[in-house]
């Protein structure tokens, strides 16, 4: 099931995150949970709304800081405190409500809180719109609206200015939050080919998703949530989708249970 | 948003089209002809007393001092904010000025009453007063998550009163010499003068349009047709150097001149007369106005401004800090103030205790009127100034034709709702 060779899991992950903790107001959101993901693999992270996969991904990407646990980059403990951190770190994130400023603009999105500048130090608009219209040339070819607001854009064209956003600053470790949940099937499948493309230059991926057959036909290796807490992380050619449905369902591992 | 607008041709047919080929903005296009409407409307009604030289050159310098804090209002609106204290800020500014002047920097420096250099220090201490209570209003807002409607609430019975405090109540005046030319009437550049500034800014507007179209060009991106660019460039020339001759239309009375130079023991030359042209607090709302709109368009300061508004959370994201974008924001809105205090007291010629009471509705409905929306992330600079202008004229128009005080506010107060009610509707057609 899947899609592409082994991943080589001898070596140092490139990013590790270990008894990660967090509460909010007395409510444990991650409770001690371990995931990493190594070069060129994708990592799927399910369970049911409110399980924590979302906050713990958050964590990574500076928007949240944990209570307890550390995050180790290459192997290199990394201190990430904001989204600008992660930034520093390589790490890029497509979240699940885009995250992009409906009034301004493709470029100006793109380019948020990186912006080119002239010698003089004022933003460069005719740079920025000129490498916005590389990358989406390679993303998606159809983008024409380059300077409308993105609120004037379809979901699949806002999703892909959320993704050039990513791919454009040299991410090395990229964070989807349910990058297809808005999409018609073919605006998913552009989705599902930058995921393989992605992969194939050997970046990391976490990928944050309910719809339970595409996280087995993308990723690599599973993990599951429930409560706060994980469930496992199984290579996907060792479970069955039922198998994973348990562990979302019960919070059970029933392979391990077997063992 | 032209653009969205072109990807329904056959709704609008030729017309916008041509608006399209210019790129003028629609909503600009409307409140000038709301402007010129009204003006017609009360020239008409006064007897041709509104359309004067005399009578712009007066609106001219009424609107300065709103129109340069609508402005910065219009980042606070952008960014999701409201200050109400405005008003309350500009009576410390300028009783702070004004003590500064009269008495601080007189007892400190020991300099002579009536010294220039006390003009500057008292500026200098106005604008730095400004930019520290702004800072820390926006200080409570940002970091201490207190909404803004209360801070600036609070500040606004806090700061009138702490300006009361300042002066123990007493009007302070005549000011500074010095300090009155950016009053208006008192400061102008003369025929000569303005002639020169005028040039000056339309050359500046028709390079900023190459410099764009260049940029354009160099990137191989779409560009106007020449003809509609020229055209653009020849309203700009139009405007300006129109509005500069307007202003040098307007004479200086005979027995002012008569004034002038008996104090310099001369009599006036036969068919000697002057022009006052350019007020120099004009000049300094066209600074404010050019500084103001680089910000919003070309520093990342102003970029993040429109972000935040238009989504607070992206621009966290992103990385933006969006605590410190609101202490900046509000900073600047209190150094706009102490610049619009400079104006409206020298203006006055002397600080009193009421200057600037209910500045915060007038400013608030410029920024507003001038395409503000409230909800965030959407605002021009030009916008809120046309806006004060509208204002200004309504209010100058009525008192002209002798309209009751309580009405005048009853208008003025119907054409703001309008004016917001006008601009819903307007965005659900463009956007919906």
């Amino acid at each position: 099931m899947a899609m592409t060779t082994e991943t080589d899991r001898s070596g140092t992950p490139l990013v590790s995150m270990k008894n990660i903790s967090i509460a909010f107001g007395g409510v444990q959101a991650v409770d001690d949970v371990s995931i990493d993901v190594y070069p060129g693999e994708v990592v799927g992270l399910l369970g049911h709304n409110g399980a924590g996969k979302s906050t713990l991904i958050k964590i990574l990407a500076g928007a949240y800081r944990a209570d307890s646990g550390e995050i180790r980059i290459n192997g290199e403990l990394a201190d990430i405190r904001s989204p600008a951190d992660a930034r520093k770190y390589n790490i890029e994130t497509i979240y699940q409500t885009l995250a992009l400023a409906d009034n301004l603009d493709a470029s100006a999105n793109l380019f948020l809180g990186r912006e080119l500048t002239t010698p003089f130090g004022l933003v460069d608009d005719s740079a920025m719109e000129a490498e916005t219209r590389k990358i989406m040339k390679r993303l998606n070819p159809n983008f024409k609206k380059f300077s409308v607001p993105v609120s004037a854009l379809s979901g699949g064209q806002r999703q892909s200015v959320a993704i050039a956003r990513a791919v454009y600053f040299n991410a090395k470790i990229v964070i989807m939050d349910e990058p297809t949940a808005a999409l018609g099937v073919h605006e998913t499948e552009m989705v599902a080919d930058l995921i393989k493309e992605l992969k194939s230059q050997g970046l990391g991926i976490f990928l944050i998703s309910h719809d339970t057959r595409e996280m087995m036909a993308l990723c690599d290796r599973v993990s599951v949530m429930k409560n706060g807490a994980l469930v496992g992380s199984e290579r996907v050619e060792d479970v069955t989708e039922d198998d994973i449905l348990s562990m979302i369902i019960l919070g059970k591992n029933p392979k391990r249970e077997a063992a | 948003m032209s653009d969205a607008v072109s990807d329904r041709p056959n709704q609008t047919g030729k017309r916008r089209s041509l608006f399209n080929k210019l790129e003028l903005d629609l909503r600009l296009l409307g409140m000038v002809g709301a402007f010129v409407l009204i003006c017609l409307l009360f020239n008409i009604l006064t007897g041709g007393q509104f359309v004067t030289p005399r009578n712009l050159f007066n609106l001219t310098i009424q609107t300065v001092s709103v129109a340069i804090m609508a402005t910065g209002m219009v980042f606070i609106i952008v960014t999701r904010h409201i200050d109400l204290a405005v008003g309350a800020l500009l009576a410390t500014c300028s009783a702070v000025m004004a003590m500064t002047q009269t008495s601080w920097a007189v007892d400190l420096l020991g300099l002579a009453p009536g010294h220039p250099m006390l003009a500057w220090i008292a500026i200098v201490a106005g604008v730095i007063v400004g930019a520290l209570i702004g800072g820390f209003q926006g200080f409570i807002v940002g970091y201490l998550s207190v909404p803004s409607f209360i801070v600036t609430l609070g500040g606004l019975l806090v700061w009138r009163n702490v300006a009361w405090y300042l002066t123990s109540g007493q009007t302070i005046g005549p000011l500074n010499e010095t300090f009155q030319l950016f009053g208006g009437i008192n400061g102008t550049l003369g025929a000569t003068g303005s002639w020169i500034a005028g040039i000056v800014a339309a050359a500046a507007a028709l390079f900023a349009l190459f410099n764009a179209r260049r940029a354009k060009m160099r990137h191989d991106f779409p560009v106007k047709p020449v003809w509609a660019e020229a055209l653009v460039g020849a309203i700009f020339v139009v405007v300006i150097l129109g509005f500069i001759a307007i202003l040098n239309a307007y004479q200086v009375p005979e027995r002012v001149l008569a004034r002038q130079f008996e104090a310099q023991g001369l009599e006036v030359p036969a068919g000697y007369t002057a022009s006052y042209g350019l007020p120099i607090s004009v000049l300094l709302l066209i600074a404010v106005a050019v500084v103001m709109t680089v910000i919003a368009r070309k520093t990342r300061f102003g970029r993040y401004i429109f972000a935040t508004g238009g989504n607070p959370d992206a621009a966290e994201l992103s990385g933006i800090d969006t605590r410190a974008l609101t202490v900046k924001v509000f900073a600047l809105m209190g150094v706009l103030v102490a610049l619009a205090a400079l104006v409206a007291s020298s203006r006055l010629t002397f600080h009193s205790n009421d200057i600037g009471t209910l500045d915060e509705l007038r400013v608030i409905a410029a920024a507003v009127i001038g395409g503000t929306a409230l909800a965030g992330g959407v605002g021009t600079i030009y916008g809120a100034i046309l806006g004060a202008l509208i204002m200004q004229s309504l209010q100058s128009g009525m008192a002209m034709v002798g309209v009751d005080a309580p009405l005048q506010n009853i208008v003025v107060g119907t054409v703001l709702v309008l004016a917001v009610l006008i601009d819903i509707i307007y965005r659900r057609r463009v956007e919906g």
